[in-house]
């Protein structure tokens, strides 16, 4: 109600200095002017504080604060009944650096992005060609591309985990046409990794499509002619020209490609636990062990510090690496 | 050098034509102009010229052969877009060498092409900016030169001046025209505005709703305008065109006194342009409307009968608005056309010219 008190009596008071109804009230108007402006100032500073005041809540209560209380977590002890937390130093990060199966998620993890970034940039790009050429059902191509994005991520990786359900699954159900025996693709400790990875592309390459098609539609459509006319093929065109013009696009999308690479859980969750034998543990997914399962926090919030640290350096090598070799019109 | 010929050619978007049965020729290192109001299919004439576009009906030839199937990068033609579509991402030097590099030129070809066109352009201190670092001028000469520096016998230009100011534009119409009679490539030149077409072309494609409306060395269209419309669309201030109408055996202007003709002739229109219309002491009666100054001119707008005319008169005119002036239309500076078809009567001036002198005077005095 103050804000509105205050929007409503600052028009009034700017009448009032306006049109004095008389000398005396000129020069009272006059007298009140400096402290008009003051408290117009001050009005003005309480408006933008309580327009930015809810997302700022919000902001330091579930993002700024839980941020650095897991930073200090990690230089303590789990709290634990009776035992309340101790400052412990460093100790945590010395038993993550002796955790087996931290260097294991982080393999998992490397192995996880170092496939599915690749491969779900270039269909994204390839996808987005294709969408962008003037072709019958076009937009229906486009719907069918994005559609993954859009279904929930829980619904998908059971769609998926029926797909890879030994003997009847779909998977299986197709190369048996071929007369490939069945076989258990998530039960399997060498298969398993490659199945997340194959769901991980089917749903983020239609996301990214979205971004290079916005981009594709930005270049002018002189460009390609001018290029045609020089006798320039269209791959040689893609090369030196639109590849070139994508490439704030792609290092928008390869930076939330890593993200979205490191932050994956649900598919997990859903279809195998991190299992078999840990080979599909994810870094965030043993976080979430660690942390809800064991209730080791203290461990935990160390896993995630280290977690944070690797993908701010990334993001930050990104844009200072890639920034100076990238045309922004 | 090469000739361009268009032999009836269409271009159908659905069921609407935006080029309708157009042939022309041009002759071997002239420059041509496509001039007309938006719309009139004339960038769509170029771009079937440059094979951006497939033709509907009828055959293009470039140099005595037949373009019409080949792909626009066997046609040996350069051309320069409205929008230059200069490459952001690439520099001046990279941009102007950007065919020469699909052609796979030799490097040592390549740099002396490139000297020999940053100096014709005066581009030579820019050759490593990015386009978005030039002023619109010099993406303008950078457009030019990646055309020049192909070496093509045809060269084909879309509005290329259309977005650049008033001063520029008139100093770039001097250096394009100068560079395609030093290089003596063909031009084909698209333009809505009718003085670059009256000052740089060799011959003038006035074009309208797909068609050719007059194909003309521009002193042509400029002193026999071939219709109503070439009339109108050539000249600042545009010809007056006048209704005519028949009264007791002779023609006059419609609800009028003034005499035009000694013999009735239905349906006709007059026209004459501003600065042929002569304020005098004796003639026709008229009532200044309007006055409007411009410096070296002064453009007068009358009014005789129900018809407006319009006059232009050097310096400043000494004239109120509700004045009553004379008007003197001199005979040979006439021009007749159909009413219904807007066509051009030449039968009518050269009955009228002979008598028409004494004819007014006898009427008027």
């Amino acid at each position: 109600m103050g804000v509105e008190g205050d929007l409503f009596h600052e028009p009034s008071g700017e009448v009032g200095r306006l049109l004095p109804r008389s000398a005396g009230d000129a020069v009272a108007a006059a007298s009140r002017r400096s402290n008009v402006v003051m408290s117009a100032r001050w009005a003005t500073n309480v408006n933008g504080w309580l327009l930015l005041l809810p997302s700022a809540v919000l902001l330091v209560t579930f993002t700024h604060y839980p941020a650095v209380a897991t930073f200090i977590g990690s230089f303590f002890s789990t709290p634990k009944g009776a035992r309340p937390a101790v400052f412990v130093g460093l100790d945590n990060y010395q038993a993550m650096i002796e955790d087996p199966i931290f260097w294991q998620a982080l393999h998992n993890n490397i192995i996880y992005a170092v496939s599915t970034i690749p491969l779900t940039i270039v269909l994204a790009l390839f996808m987005a060609v294709a969408v962008n050429a003037k072709l019958v059902g076009r937009s229906f191509m486009r719907l069918a591309f994005f559609t993954p994005t859009v279904l929930p991520m829980i619904a998908v990786a059971n769609i998926w985990l029926f797909f890879y359900s030994p003997g009847y699954g779909l998977v299986d159900q197709v190369f048996s046409v071929f007369g490939v025996p069945a076989h258990n693709w998530l039960g399997d400790e060498h298969t398993a990794l490659a199945c997340l990875i194959v769901v991980a592309v089917w749903k983020d390459a239609g996301f990214f499509m979205i971004f290079y098609l916005a981009a594709l539609q930005q270049i002018s459509p002189n460009l390609s002619e001018a290029a045609a006319l020089e006798g320039a093929s269209r791959w040689y065109f893609f090369r030196r020209v639109t590849f070139p013009l994508l490439m704030p696009t792609t290092l928008f999308v390869l930076i939330n490609a890593i993200i979205n690479s490191f932050r994956l859980i649900d598919h997990i969750v859903v279809m195998t636990r991190g299992g078999p034998n840990n080979t599909t543990a994810l870094l965030l997914y043993y976080i979430y062990e660690v942390g809800f399962k064991f209730w080791d926090t203290a461990f935990a919030a160390t896993l995630t510090v280290v977690l944070l640290v690797l993908l701010a350096a990334m993001a930050l090598g990104q844009f200072i690496f890639l920034d100076r070799r990238i045309h922004y019109q | 050098m090469s000739q361009i010929a268009l032999q009836n050619v269409s271009k159908l978007w659905d069921s609407t034509a935006a080029v309708d049965g157009v042939s022309f020729e041009t002759d071997p290192g002239s420059f041509l102009v496509l001039l007309g109001p938006s719309g009139c299919g004339k960038s769509t004439t170029l771009r079937l010229i440059a094979g951006l576009e497939q033709v509907s009906s009828g055959r293009i030839y470039i140099g005595g052969e037949d373009v019409t199937d080949l792909a626009p990068a066997k046609r040996r033609i350069a051309m320069v877009f409205q929008s230059y579509a200069l490459f952001p991402h690439l520099t001046v030097s990279e941009n102007i060498l950007f065919g020469l590099r699909v052609r796979k030129t030799p490097a040592s070809e390549r740099s002396r092409r490139l000297d020999h066109v940053a100096s014709l352009l005066g581009l030579g201190a820019l050759l490593g900016r990015k386009p978005s670092q030039l002023s619109g001028g010099q993406q303008q000469r950078v457009a030019l030169g990646r055309a020049i520096i192909a070496e093509t016998p045809v060269c084909l230009m879309d509005e290329p001046l259309s977005n650049l100011d008033a001063q520029l534009r008139a100093e770039m119409r001097r250096e394009i025209r100068a560079l395609q009679q030093k290089l003596g490539v063909t031009m084909v030149y698209v333009t809505h505005d009718q003085s670059e077409a009256m000052s740089m072309a060799d011959k003038v494609i006035l074009m309208r709703e797909g068609k050719v409306e007059q194909a003309a060395v521009p002193d042509r269209l400029y002193a026999q305008p071939a219709t109503v419309f070439a009339a109108r669309f050539i000249g600042t201030p545009p010809m007056n065109i006048i209704t005519l109408e028949v009264a007791g055996g002779t023609t006059i202007i419609a609800n009028s006194e003034a005499p035009i003709l000694p013999t009735p002739i239905d349906a006709l229109l007059l026209g004459i342009r501003p600065e042929d219309v002569i304020i005098a002491e004796k003639g026709i009666s008229a009532r200044v409307i309007n006055i409007e100054y411009l410096g070296a001119d002064t453009v007068v707008t009358c009014v005789v009968g129900s018809q407006f005319v319009t006059a232009r008169v050097a310096g400043k005119a000494a004239l109120t608005p509700g004045e009553s002036i004379h008007l003197v239309l001199p005979p040979e500076k006439l021009h007749f056309f159909d009413a219904a078809n807007g066509r051009r009567r030449d039968e009518v001036s050269a009955i009228a010219t002979p008598d028409t002198t004494n004819f007014v005077q006898k009427v008027l005095v």
